[in-house]
């Protein structure tokens, strides 16, 4: 995020949200836009459902998935036209060069041409365009809804297109803000877990970072970028990725394509994982290693503002786990490489030195009287710099703010006759991800326990789907039950998955194709069937009618007996765990087999 | 600034502040029980009341603005008497089998009888004929109408710090009540089970069932990090005997005290899940069994395993993936293992997927 939360909920005039169900996905988010728009706030939504954010709006645009770039060539196109750009940012913060052949760009982009490629109506648009534009400070907010496409990274420049033209960037109340996911990802990112960059962003193929970081590590270091985890798996299939070491990963449950996965990881020579949890990729593993969780350990998170806080360690639990640090640290040494074991405070010390956007944050520093508990936001360069609140003030970290130039591109795998719906995915608000967490507290299973899918009225009708049956619902990768949900909340045409569920997770459909920057995989597109179940597998043997809500819990029965077997395995015993398999209705059923799938 | 009179001292104020504001910037203590700092103001225990030169009734100085010159007594024997009549009217209406209470000893309703003196109540409650079922099929939060003060705090809390508006006062009859809604109907509402309006109560009426099972002076305090999205919302660990047992919201920068149900119900009982994986296993790939090995043998595996693959193939056949729901520090170490001694860059997060 280039802003704070507390800036863009508190000191914004219009907060424009493209893509994001904050109120379930970042529900502490979403509380303080509804205190925005109760403040007087206005809210433009743009998202291809009736989430509840787009009742309060003052404009819910209900786009079509996978069309954010031409709706955001839209808005530029009504700005451009009606003179409503900020000339004086463009000119002295911007390449006004490239702003110029933006503004050519978008010239065939009128609100009619929109309006037929996003399905939302040009006035709409013209309305969005004049809201956003004209208010004096307007953040931009975007979630997954933008960037799990296969033009997802140009989805994203085209938003900070939107800002630049208008000047809001900079400012408090204002920015591009990505809500990132997972509590930690964004420190994942700024800690080097990417292929082409050091800790702080730092270049993996610059001569000088790479020399900087061989001198610090001791080591000779590769010059070449690495593969990227979403070509990983391919690359897994083709015998060029031969041992795999995954952290407290369960790409089995959340990456797309979950055959595709599964022959991936079975094609490894060796995969290790470490974990807290038997998960679906454990079962798989050659090596399972039991990890701590955060309340047992020391650390920090950097939460999607950029700001620092820390993870402090409140129990110990019965067993041989072991910090994953250690672990690491161990492997290092037992591989030739000399790594001391080091304390989380430690660790921090030492990613400050080589890491200067991070250079004056310390655990001594975060538990400071001085920082009181609030966190420091990076870039945070000495001891004594106060963090850096809202980015891009008064100049770009590039200098000149560059455009990118994007046209509109639809998605990789759109409906046809034989898979007539577009498939979207997504968070609810009881769960997150693969629930490893949230599936043991029974109060948010009982809440929400199974798998589901949101189907428009008039596309449930004519599959002759009633609200709250079991469905089939298919790809061209696999198929899986789940429980309609029928009503208007996604357009004619269209569903939507949450991706927690092990009984009819979504990721058996999910398509693989990737972003091409990114390689972001194009989760909130794809294109399914939905039917009925057939006469002969919707009842169990003694005539009952069998329920989402029965597989849900027949399966999690055996998935907790698998975790517990995982977790009481005594020395000198054995024990197996089947391998995953998409369609559990059989479990219910009674025919099939339960280790096998089949 | 205006200038006002608290209790004989002369202070200076700033315009627009009310008379509860006034006092707490002069560290001058009014006891309160509906208010809520930013939050509500509605004014509805009186028990904040004071005594005004020129005025005949007593105000309530959380929502009374102070003006130039304003002469205000916070504890003359009126404004005491006062207090401890709204003390014993509220306790008409309060079930005082404290024992079986979860906010015995946290309980603001105690503390502040216990300071005026209130310990029985002389009135009958009006409230006796009206129906006050508990509220507790919601699974984790529950409504015991018997020890409300109809504060509304909840209200506002839900209203204003959740934005949500779950809880609405209703109408029984000539009686106003509040519409908790965690009854049997508690999926049909709007409740989001947050947990907000349970930290807001100050009596037990309204609480989350997790603080059934300790005491408040019992339990260690842990400031963290929620382990979920990515807002990044300060909360204290509650723990006894090395197990967590509830969450509360802390005042960090991007949540101010608010969590939401997966942060303050769904953020702990993971952790001592008996279903914790304990030791290392290590799997036969020819029956596909698993079996505990010691950390050792484990390590020396896959240190072993690894090297062979990097020997004969080289160090980007290797690859690891962080987990970006740990710490940066371990994050920072995983990617160092990889570069360092897989020799490869292929390190990624989920950040991607």
């Amino acid at each position: 995020m280039t802003n704070t939360v507390q800036d863009i909920t508190q000191e914004s005039d219009v907060i424009m949200i493209v893509g994001s169900n904050s109120e379930e996905a970042h529900p502490v988010l979403g509380m303080q836009l509804r205190a925005a728009v109760r403040r007087g706030a206005r809210l433009i939504v743009a998202d291809p459902r009736d989430i509840d954010l787009a009742k309060q709006a003052d404009i819910h645009l209900k786009l079509k998935p996978g069309t954010n770039v031409a709706f955001v060539n839209g808005l530029l196109h009504v700005i451009f036209e009606e003179g409503l750009e900020n000339r004086e940012f463009i000119e002295t913060r911007t390449d006004a060069e490239r702003c110029a052949q933006l503004k050519e760009l978008v010239k065939k982009y009128t609100p009619e041409y929109v309006g037929g490629i996003c399905h939302v109506d040009p006035d709409d648009l013209r309305a969005a365009a004049r809201l956003y534009a004209t208010a004096d400070r307007a953040p931009i907010l975007y979630c997954l809804g933008v960037t799990e496409h296969s033009t997802g990274t140009e989805g994203v420049m085209s938003l900070s297109n939107l800002a630049m033209v208008t000047g809001k960037l900079g400012r408090p109340g204002c920015g591009v803000n990505p809500i990132r996911g997972q509590n930690n990802v964004q420190g994942a990112c700024d800690m080097g877990a990417m292929p082409t960059d050091y800790p702080g962003y730092q270049k993996v193929h610059v001569p000088e970072i790479r020399e900087k970081f061989e001198k610090a590590w001791g080591v000779p270091l590769d010059p070449n970028p690495g593969i990227k985890a979403t070509d990983c798996f391919p690359a897994m299939i083709e015998g060029k990725i031969k041992g795999l070491f995954i952290f407290g990963e369960d790409p089995m449950r959340t990456d797309p394509d979950t055959h595709h996965v599964l022959r991936a990881l079975k094609s490894l020579d060796f995969l290790v994982v470490d974990e807290l949890f038997m998960t679906e990729t454990a079962k798989l593993a050659d090596v399972v290693l039991p990890g701590r969780s955060f309340a047992e350990k020391e650390g920090t998170f950097s939460a999607s503002e950029r700001r620092v806080q820390r993870v402090r360690r409140a129990v110990t639990v019965p067993g041989n786990q072991r910090l994953d640090t250690d672990i690491f640290t161990d492997i290092m040494n037992r591989m030739g490489y000399p790594q001391p074991y080091l304390t989380a405070a430690q660790i921090m010390d030492e990613i400050a030195s080589v890491t200067p956007s991070f250079a004056g944050i310390s655990h001594e520093r975060l538990d400071s009287p001085e920082i009181a508990g609030q966190g420091l936001q990076w870039p945070c360069t000495s001891k004594d710099h106060p963090g850096t609140r809202i980015m891009h003030v008064g100049l770009f970290s590039r200098g000149k703010g560059d455009y990118y130039l994007a046209e509109y591109k639809p998605s990789q795998e759109l409906p046809d006759e034989e898979y007539p719906l577009l498939m979207m995915t997504g968070r609810n608000l009881y769960h997150y991800n693969a629930m490893a967490m949230t599936d043991k507290t029974p109060g948010l299973m009982e809440i929400s326990g199974h798998s589901y899918i949101e189907i428009n009225t008039e596309d449930a009708a004519e599959a002759g789907i009633r609200d709250g049956e079991r469905i089939r619902v298919s790809s061209r990768r696999g198929t899986i039950s789940s429980e309609a949900r029928v009503s208007d909340k996604t357009s004619r045409g269209e569903v939507w998955m949450p991706f927690h569920f092990l009984d009819g997770n979504c990721n058996w459909l999910t398509n693989n194709a990737l972003d091409s920057i990114a390689r972001a995989p194009e989760y909130k597109v794809c294109a399914v069937r939905i039917e009925r179940i057939p006469e002969e597998e919707a009842y169990t043997e003694d005539g009952r009618y069998i329920t989402q809500a029965m597989i849900a819990e027949k399966r999690n029965e055996i998935y907790a007996s698998q975790l517990a077997a995982a977790a009481r395995c005594a020395e000198g015993e054995s024990f197996s765990v089947s391998d995953s398999a998409d369609d559990w209705s059989h479990l219910v059923t009674g025919s099939g087999c339960a280790d096998c799938g089949g | 600034m205006i200038s006002i009179t608290i209790d004989g001292r002369t202070v200076s104020v700033e315009e627009g502040r009310t008379i509860l504001q006034a006092a707490r910037e002069n560290g001058i203590r009014i006891p309160t029980l509906c208010w809520l700092e930013n939050v509500s103001n509605v004014g509805s225990c009186r028990l904040c009341v004071v005594e005004v030169d020129g005025m005949d009734k007593l105000p309530t100085a959380c929502n009374t603005p102070v003006r130039d010159g304003m002469v205000v007594q916070t504890m003359s024997p009126r404004v005491v008497e006062a207090r401890k009549t709204v003390l014993d009217l509220l306790l008409s209406n309060h079930h005082q089998d404290c024992f079986s209470c979860p906010s015995n000893g946290v309980c603001e309703l105690q503390a502040v009888c216990n300071e005026y003196g209130v310990c029985n109540t002389t009135y009958v409650g009006t409230r006796a004929d009206v129906p006050a079922e508990e509220k507790t099929e919601n699974p984790f939060l529950g409504y015991r109408p018997d020890l409300c003060i109809h504060c509304q705090r909840c209200v506002s809390a839900c209203g204003k710090v959740s934005g949500r508006k779950a809880i609405e006062l209703k109408k029984a009859g000539t009686f106003t009540v509040i519409g908790a809604p965690f009854g049997e109907d508690w999926k049909q509402t709007l409740c989001e089970s947050c947990g907000n309006c349970a930290e807001a109560c100050p009596t037990g009426a309204l609480f989350k069932k997790p603080s059934r099972d300790y005491r408040s002076w019992d339990v260690q305090r842990v400031r963290t990090t929620c382990p979920h999205c990515a807002i990044g919302c300060q909360m204290d660990l509650l723990v006894r005997d090395n197990r967590i047992l509830d969450v509360e919201g802390a005042d960090g920068p991007t949540n101010r005290g608010r969590l939401c149900v997966k942060g303050r119900f769904g953020s702990y009982k993971f952790v001592s899940s008996g279903d914790r994986l304990t030791d290392p296993l290590i799997r036969d790939r020819a029956t596909g069994e698993f079996r505990k090995a010691s950390w050792d043998e484990a390590l020396d595996l896959v240190a072993s395993r690894f090297s062979v693959i990097k020997a004969e193939y080289g160090g980007n056949a290797l690859a690891g993936f962080a987990c970006s729901r740990s710490t940066n520090e371990d994050i920072y170490m995983l990617q160092k293992m990889v570069r360092t001694a897989f020799g490869s860059n292929n390190t990624d997060n989920c950040a991607r997927v």
